[in-house]
């Protein structure tokens, strides 16, 4: 591959101004290569940056590295297989990505989802995003040097985890949910372990929060670094808690409110100057307000179905399917492909872990989909990277990537 | 605001370049010729409050008349009233070209680097214009429909089930 070292037409471009540079002052401008392959990046990114000592003057960032096409490949799969196409995106919150698909496709086909499975999808996608931020938030301070902290929590991840393979059987790409519902209920298994997780996890995460949120080493990181206005971020497509930091309370939660979410009491935090110490914070007590969805979830949860009466769209039981005729007919006609769905175009757009998480679904009316596009937050907010970095120190440029919370998955898509 | 009152705006501004509009799944849509695409974003944007640019992307239609054949969609999002609608820009088969909206919106700017780097779509006037999911070297547009996906019975890891030579890359 050409462009392990700086492309060249970056290479190019910065060359004249290190030319020009040398003959002005004599001083010497250097390109630094901050990735693909870096520990502080936290996946596979390329920044090419050119550096005055310590200060970065200008930055380019090459992605696509972990290109895979799945706008290509969903085009030629049937609806139901794209799900395992959604979860490699941010796969750190694979299941807002699961059920957002799962909401895009019940939109075209018009199907009701219980509210049980409504309510089930909320804590799910609830421990999502607390496992979401958990990482971003952990490894920020140990970007900042704090290690404690990332392992005070990082076990809560796990317990996530757990709770999904209790549902599901996978733990990073979950797979979940079917049209119309769940695929099957939580086990008292699952809720056993979801509640032990629910009455554990404050006393660590007020731990963590006492341990890194005062630091004095964490603030002098964090304060100032990397701040942007409003009105820049909104003109950036920001979404989600980096626009939230910058003290907008855009959440699609509240604006466009999917899978019951207007059952539930919660606030959206807000920051103030959008800089590295407002993400982190906003992403901390965010962290709080999904707890307190689940636990309402928990306690408000009804009984009945897990999913919609929909035999077309949802698998019937595998015994069914050897017993009964009619069972056996959807199976087939599942499976094969035979069920006409409608013709349009849909948008519907789920509060991933990074923002505004959109699935643009045309529909010809064949099994697979006409065209699939995916609004990744990541992709769309990423591109502000170089202006936030621009005149600070190389040491920042770590921390405000932390911050930002780039998943390379979703980034490439 | 309704859709219905949007709609009559548009109309008194563009006339016949605002067109086919329609209501799916709760989201207006409309068309909007190709060579008001910026005209009616400004308009989106500074009249009528449409402040974020959710998102862009392209759709290939290689059965429909050389005119239509790309197209251009926007999806956008007036946050105050809480509207979202979307539109598309047809562009001729051959020549795709349309102007860059990325002097009104900054997120513009890769989401229509994407499109250029699927489809082919040329934004005049885009400050940076390159591929950036895929490789300079590509020569093909991977999402245009013609394009083949990589042979699911394929036995080897020949370099041509992937759809890279012998035409898809430059040899230097």
């Amino acid at each position: 591959m050409s462009n392990i070292i700086a492309p060249i037409s970056i290479q190019d471009k910065y060359a004249d101004m290190i030319r020009q540079r040398e003959n002005e002052d004599g001083s010497e401008l250097s390109i630094l290569n901050l990735g693909p392959t870096h520990p502080a990046t936290h996946g596979i990114f390329q920044n090419v940056l050119l550096m005055d000592g310590e200060r970065i003057l200008d930055a380019e960032q090459t992605v696509g590295y972990i290109h895979r096409a799945f706008e290509k490949i969903a085009e030629n799969r049937p609806f139901y297989q794209i799900n395992v196409l959604t979860d490699r995106m941010n796969y750190c919150s694979s299941p807002i990505n699961n059920f957002g698909w799962w909401m895009t496709l019940e939109k075209l086909l018009s199907v009701e989802v219980p509210k049980r499975a409504q309510y089930l999808r909320v804590i799910l996608m609830e421990l999502a995003r607390i496992s979401d931020h958990l990482i971003c938030n952990s490894i920020l301070a140990v970007d900042t040097g704090a290690f404690t902290g990332f392992l005070y929590v990082m076990q809560y991840r796990e317990r996530i985890y757990e709770i999904y393979e209790e549902l599901c059987g996978a733990r990073l790409t979950t797979n979940m949910g079917r049209i119309g519902g769940l695929e099957r209920d939580l086990s008292d298994t699952g809720f056993r372990k979801l509640r032990a997780f629910m009455k554990d996890f404050p006393v660590a995460f007020k731990e963590f929060e006492a341990l890194v949120s005062r630091n004095r080493i964490f603030m002098d990181r964090c304060v100032n670094v990397g701040g942007i206005s409003a009105d820049k971020a909104i003109s950036y497509g920001f979404t989600g808690p980096n626009l939230r930091a910058a003290g907008v309370d855009y959440d699609i939660r509240i604006v466009n409110p999917y899978s019951s979410y207007e059952d539930f009491q919660f606030d959206i935090p807000v920051g103030k100057s959008g800089d590295t110490y407002d993400r982190y914070c906003v992403r901390n007590e965010e962290i709080w307000q999904s707890y307190r969805i689940i636990q309402q979830a928990l306690d408000k949860l009804p009984d009945g179905p897990i999913h919609a009466d929909v035999p077309e769209f949802y698998l019937p039981p595998k015994e069914q399917v050897y017993t009964s005729m009619e069972a056996l007919i959807y199976h087939f006609k599942i499976v094969m492909g035979e069920i006409p769905v409608p013709k349009g175009e849909v948008y519907h757009c789920v509060e991933g872990g990074n923002g505004e998480l959109g699935f643009y679904l045309v529909s010809d009316g064949s099994r697979v989909p006409y065209r699939l596009h995916f609004r990744r937050p990541c992709f769309i907010y990423y591109q502000a990277f170089t202006d936030m970095i621009k005149g600070g120190l190389l040491s920042d440029a770590i921390v405000i990537m932390s911050s930002l919370n780039v998943i390379a998955g979703e980034l490439d898509a | 605001m309704t859709n219905e009152q949007i709609q009559e705006q548009l109309l008194a501004k563009f006339g016949d370049n605002i067109s086919a509009f329609k209501d799916e799944f709760g989201m207006m849509s409309f068309e909007v010729s190709r060579d008001f695409n910026t005209e009616a974003l400004h308009f989106l944007r500074d009249e009528l409050g449409f402040n974020f640019l959710t998102d862009v992307c392209g759709i290939h239609y290689p059965d429909m008349e050389t005119e239509r054949q790309f197209a251009v969609v926007y999806h956008l999002h007036n946050w105050v009233e809480n509207v979202r609608i979307r539109f598309k820009s047809f562009l001729n088969g051959e020549n795709p070209e349309i102007e860059t909206a990325s002097k009104l919106y900054l997120s513009a700017n890769w989401q229509e680097r994407e499109t250029y780097d699927f489809y082919g779509i040329v934004f005049t006037g885009h400050p940076d214009l390159k591929r950036i999911l895929n490789m300079d070297e590509m020569v093909s547009f991977p999402l245009r429909k013609e394009f083949p996906l990589e042979d699911g019975s394929r036995t080897d890891k020949d370099d041509r089930y992937f759809g890279r030579i012998p035409v898809n890359a430059n040899s230097n």
